[in-house]
């Protein structure tokens, strides 16, 4: 008989997560039923919660904030060892002393996102009314109420513009529905590997990971905690098949070949024969560990819904017209979840609106994860970018003022 | 013909700024107006652009190379990657007070079109390009009977990205057929020096080694 082997469990730290939903490592902003979440669903969220990370000092006149807009998967912990996982901050090449976003010379925030699962209320957050998580009681999100909710912390924080929003992914579609919907309150803008709409190749690729999770007998209809499970099988094949849109062909080719997993001669069975294989099964189950399953249904709606020029009339001009903010537009030449064209054609769109804008495609064979890798010339131009916006914006080269 | 007659001398303030600037570069800034919004199409390196912004002018550029384009972003310029020839249509009438074309009219596909477009962006453009009809490049092709090459034209004719070269008579003429108002005309000499100020158009065709234009769109620019 072939031998059979699926995902392995993962070890999951049930414990740190389930405490991280509700009561996070994080600074928490708490919204009360006088100040509910209007979201485009129709529902107004209330109470809801802003779990965030901030990095550096806030200037005198309030004018060196960055906001960090997290990807998918990501969350706050951009710069801090993970609280659940312990592994490092996931842009920690990006973000800190004497790194293109200089924490002696920014004031950086990152909130987790409106339906994550890293203490901003979502699907696995207590739903008040009941006692228990909210799972498919949760309303439905979208990127503009992921904003809405950001644009509510920095009122809570006192910051009414901000130097530069920056974020890859689906914190890249954020980046440019702040520029959309506060255009006065964003001086620069750095949205990376990003698209002002999502594909219909990205929307099934995301349907396919819903449809996994939904069909692991463990998912309960979301109700698994209630049921002391966990669909981790079903997550972790959603994640597996994510992960390989983030990478490439070749750079697949280049890390794994077709080299065999700890074995000179295939086993002929369904046992991770393949170094890649046993890879993607290590990426989908320490996925689990840290990742709540529900959120990741949401999440990947959220993406799935937005459609900047949808809503200004078919017209993605329309929607950047008269902006101010300075716009850097990076892609990266193997990026095939969102490729280069897509950012082009924000591009043209941002020049037929006359906004100040830079745009660079970035030689990588390292596929859509490039924005969070080693990519020396990401850093050259995203260092670039910021100084001379600082510069544009009267900040000192020094830190705080 | 009487855009001859308006040309300028180089101000001293002009060399004195841009110490290292080159010389057509020098007398491009010269022709653009203070705090004036510029399209530098074909940007390079983006050296031009830098003179530009040091004079506060706000520049942007198009460059279709990626490396010329990373490393002006990398410099903090607004540029993007792009091509002359097809992306000029995603910019709106009247966006720019002047849109330049520095040493690239003679690499683009249909250069009467790019023409148009830049007149149509901006309510100036400026166009700087190697003269064809230069004596050195009459005199390699009249007595050595190959395809002219220069220290500032060295690739050979089979690599060359140039293939659409004219001369300052050339582009007059498409000027003129195109109903473009010249403004300004200079020629340049080998040094990179504005040619003496009077003299005849065929003077300037034999011994300008680039020309540079300033036009606007005739009837329509005050």
């Amino acid at each position: 008989m072939v031998k059979i082997q699926s995902v392995p469990n993962a070890v999951i730290h049930a414990d740190e997560r389930s405490q991280e939903v509700d009561h996070p490592s994080s600074q928490v902003a708490r919204f009360g039923a006088d100040q509910p979440l209007r979201l485009d669903c129709g529902v107004d969220l209330a109470p809801f919660q802003i779990a965030y990370q901030t990095y550096g000092e806030l200037n005198a006149e309030r004018s060196n904030a960055i906001l960090i807009c997290h990807a998918l998967t990501a969350d706050q912990h951009v710069a801090n060892p993970h609280p659940v996982t312990g592994k490092p901050g996931w842009w920690e090449n990006m973000v800190g002393r004497g790194l293109p976003l200089d924490i002696d010379r920014y004031f950086i925030i990152c909130p987790n996102v409106i339906g994550g699962c890293m203490g901003s209320t979502g699907p696995a957050s207590t739903n008040p009314a009941t006692g228990k998580p909210w799972g498919l009681d949760f309303p439905v999100v979208t990127i503009p109420d992921m904003v809405r909710a950001q644009a509510m912390l920095l009122d809570r924080l006192g910051i009414d513009t901000l130097f530069c929003v920056v974020g890859g992914s689906m914190g890249g579609m954020q980046v440019l529905q702040w520029t959309v919907a506060y255009p006065g309150r964003v001086f620069s803008a750095m949205p990376t590997a990003c698209s002002t709409r999502h594909s219909a190749q990205n929307i099934a690729f995301h349907e396919l990971g819903r449809q996994a999770i939904m069909a692991d007998p463990n998912w309960h209809q979301g109700r698994y905690a209630e049921h002391g499970t966990l669909p981790h099988r079903g997550l972790a094949v959603a994640r597996m098949a994510a992960h390989i849109t983030y990478l490439s062909d070749a750079a697949l080719h280049r890390k794994f070949g077709r080299r065999m997993q700890d074995r000179d001669l295939p086993t002929f069975s369904f046992d991770a024969d393949f170094q890649v294989e046993s890879y993607l099964r290590y990426q989908g189950s320490s996925f689990v560990e840290r990742f709540d399953a529900n959120s990741y249904l949401y999440l990947t709606r959220a993406m799935d819904y937005f459609d900047i020029a949808a809503d200004h009339h078919g017209v993605l001009a329309q929607a950047f017209r008269g902006i101010q903010t300075r716009f850097c537009v990076v892609s990266f030449t193997s990026d095939w979840l969102f490729p280069t064209s897509e950012s082009r054609a924000l591009v043209h769109a941002l020049n037929a609106s006359s906004a100040r804008v830079s745009f660079a495609e970035i030689e990588t064979d390292r596929g859509h994860d490039a924005f969070l890798l080693d990519v020396p010339e990401f850093f050259d131009i995203s260092r670039a970018f910021l100084q001379s916006a600082a510069k544009a914006r009267g900040l000192s080269a020094a830190g705080a003022s | 013909m009487t855009a001859q007659q308006q040309v300028l001398p180089l101000s001293p303030a002009g060399v004195r700024d841009g110490a290292h600037a080159r010389g057509d570069h020098l007398l491009v800034a010269e022709m653009v107006a203070p705090g004036s919004k510029v399209l530098d199409v074909g940007c390079g390196d983006g050296d031009l652009l830098q003179l530009l912004e040091g004079r506060g002018i706000d520049g942007r550029g198009i460059e279709l190379s990626r490396e010329g384009v990373n490393r002006c972003v990398a410099k903090g310029l607004a540029v993007v990657q792009g091509d002359a020839d097809t992306d000029l249509v995603n910019y709106p009438d009247d966006a720019f007070d002047y849109v330049i074309l520095s040493q690239t009219l003679q690499a683009t596909r249909q250069p009467k079109a790019v023409l148009e477009n830049l007149l149509r962006i901006g309510r100036r453009a400026i166009v700087s390009f190697p003269n064809f009809g230069f004596w050195r490049m009459r005199l390699q092709l009249l007595i050595g009977g190959h395809m002219p090459r220069t220290e500032n034209l060295p690739a050979t004719w089979y690599d060359t990205p140039n293939i659409h070269f004219c001369t300052i008579k050339d582009f007059v003429q498409l000027c003129e057929a195109i109903n473009v108002k010249m403004e300004r005309a200079v020629a340049l000499d080998h040094y990179g020096r504005p040619l003496r100020l009077i003299a005849p158009w065929w003077f300037w065709n034999m011994f300008g080694e680039q020309g540079v234009f300033l036009l606007s769109r005739a009837g329509k620019a005050k």
